[in-house]
């Protein structure tokens, strides 16, 4: 079927799902939005714990290149990042493959946009868990290995517990960031929220419509994270005594 | 160390021989030597800054000597030449028969009362939950905090915390217990009831080491009594003589102070 000209359609079948409509292009893109965020931030998270304790308890080399890592990434814009991790780092690392006599690799676009969000939020996630970790109480740590606990036991019995109430306002911030940076991914031309959403309004010239509907569906993304963090926070705070400023 | 008596035949606990620590150029212990034998109550007393939380906490390698050997247990830690432990694993089973009791408490503030003592027996000392639970009620029961097994330590006062941290303590089963100033960061009238705890300990016949201003309750539980001044063992012997007839004069002069 034809469509009449998108002038001629309301806003709601102009959103709707009907053949006329740009909701499932929209909501796929608000979905593939959500899993790369997800993605990013999860793998961002390994890298940060063991980023974090990299810094605190490695030896000298490990501190210099975690230090280079998390200096790097936070002073480049991330755009530029983006730029450089999809288009200069997998050119680079497909000349060596060549080199070396192996085929050219190609990563999906998807698992490309989650490493790149990934190093991003990695090096953000290691100053916020350091900072965490430095503000658990030394004594806590100290009592568990008077106790005979192993590092890793120790870590992960009493460190990360005891840090997790310190880093989730930081974490939480990471996360809207993570969300959000998914935007960042149009320019490689990945169909995330905003490119479907610039898809959409660009042939529909339904700018209000589309980038209202945008707008609304971060929102909401936003509320409910801030909703859950702070559920999450005062999980993690069991044991303390309110703080009354 | 002249070790009188009966006690020449028991074991020894803990022994620590030419004991060095600094901190960068700042020499805090000068070659400092205590032997413990089971069931000895061995109280460290001396001024601020004089080494006797350092000598305590090199006992069990919160601090790592600078030079020097412990042994726990008649086992040497196994060190390198720069005192750092060289076997991680046989620190951490020499540590498990060690129970330390900190000025702070340092209870873990995100678990129960119950949850922190059970915390080492289950997830090191591999007790079942429920056998590591019954332990926990009755160390709990007798310290006079069995109401408070599921309370958070940040909700109770100085004084049960502490009693809390020593039933922790207790909790592994250790040979010997380590106390680093239990009742300084106190409350006076929290005090007591610390001090009537350790005091119960030591009435069993625990082996202790135990770093303390209380010089009062030193002279009462102490089978013998080490005065550290500026990292030295400025005198030492039981608490008659220490504290009955000291024969230094520094020691006449911190036992007048803090009397």
């Amino acid at each position: 079927m034809t469509c009449p000209p998108p002038a001629e359609l309301s806003s709601l079948t102009l959103l709707g799902f009907g053949d006329c409509g740009w909701g499932a292009t929209l909501l796929w893109g608000f979905g593939n939005s959500l899993l790369i965020a997800l993605g990013a931030y999860f793998l961002g998270f390994c890298i940060g714990v063991a980023g974090a304790f990299g810094k605190l308890y490695g030896g000298p080399v490990t501190k210099d290149l975690l230090a280079v890592y998390t200096t790097i990434v936070r002073a480049v814009p991330e755009l530029v990042l983006i730029l450089i991790l999809y288009y200069a780092v997998p050119a680079l690392l497909n000349q060596v493959l060549i080199g070396m006599g192996y085929e050219r690799i190609n990563l999906p676009q998807f698992i490309t946009g989650v490493i790149v969000l990934a190093v991003v939020q990695g090096a953000y996630q290691i100053e916020v868990l350091r900072g965490s970790i430095l503000a658990v109480p030394q004594g806590q740590i100290e009592a568990a290995r008077a106790m005979g606990m192993s590092p890793v036991l120790l870590a992960r019995r009493i460190t990360l517990p005891l840090m997790t109430a310190n880093a989730i306002p930081g974490l939480g911030n990471l996360w809207l960031n993570a969300t959000k940076d998914t935007a960042l991914l149009a320019v490689i031309g990945f169909t995330e929220l905003t490119k479907a959403t610039f898809q959409a309004s660009a042939t529909t010239k339904a700018f209000f419509t589309f980038y209202g509907a945008a707008m609304a569906l971060y929102l909401l993304i936003s509320l409910i994270s801030i909703l859950l963090f702070g559920r999450l926070e005062k999980t993690a705070r069991r044991g303390q005594r309110e703080q009354r400023g | 160390m002249p070790i009188k008596g009966t006690m020449a035949e028991k074991p020894i606990a803990i022994r620590v021989a030419g004991l060095h620590k600094s901190f960068g150029t700042h020499e805090v212990l000068k070659g400092v030597s205590l032997t413990a034998r089971e069931g000895d109550v061995v109280a460290i007393i001396g001024g601020s800054g004089s080494g006797k939380s350092t000598m305590l906490r090199c006992v069990n390698f919160l601090e790592t000597p600078s030079a020097g050997t412990i042994e726990i247990g008649g086992e040497a830690v196994a060190m390198r030449p720069d005192g750092t432990p060289s076997d991680r694993r046989q620190l951490e089973r020499l540590r498990q028969s060690l129970g330390m009791v900190f000025q702070n408490f340092n209870l873990w503030t995100h678990k129960t009362v119950l949850e922190n003592l059970i915390e080492v027996p289950v997830h090191v000392l591999k007790l079942s939950r429920a056998e590591a639970e019954a332990r926990a009620h009755k160390l709990l029961a007798r310290v006079g905090l069995a109401e408070k097994a599921g309370a958070y330590p940040a909700f109770m006062s100085g004084g049960q915390q502490q009693r809390a941290a020593i039933a922790r303590a207790l909790c592994m089963e250790p040979r010997a217990m380590l106390f680093d100033e239990p009742t300084s960061a106190l409350d006076p009238e929290l005090v007591g009831e610390v001090l009537q705890v350790i005091r119960g300990l030591a009435d069993e016949g625990r082996t202790m080491v135990l770093v303390t201003h209380e010089m009062k309750f030193a002279r009462e539980v102490a089978s013998h009594v080490i005065y550290l001044h500026n990292g030295l063992i400025e005198e030492q012997g039981p608490p008659s003589e220490v504290f009955g007839a000291p024969k230094s004069d520094r020691l006449k002069q911190f036992l007048k102070t803090v009397g």
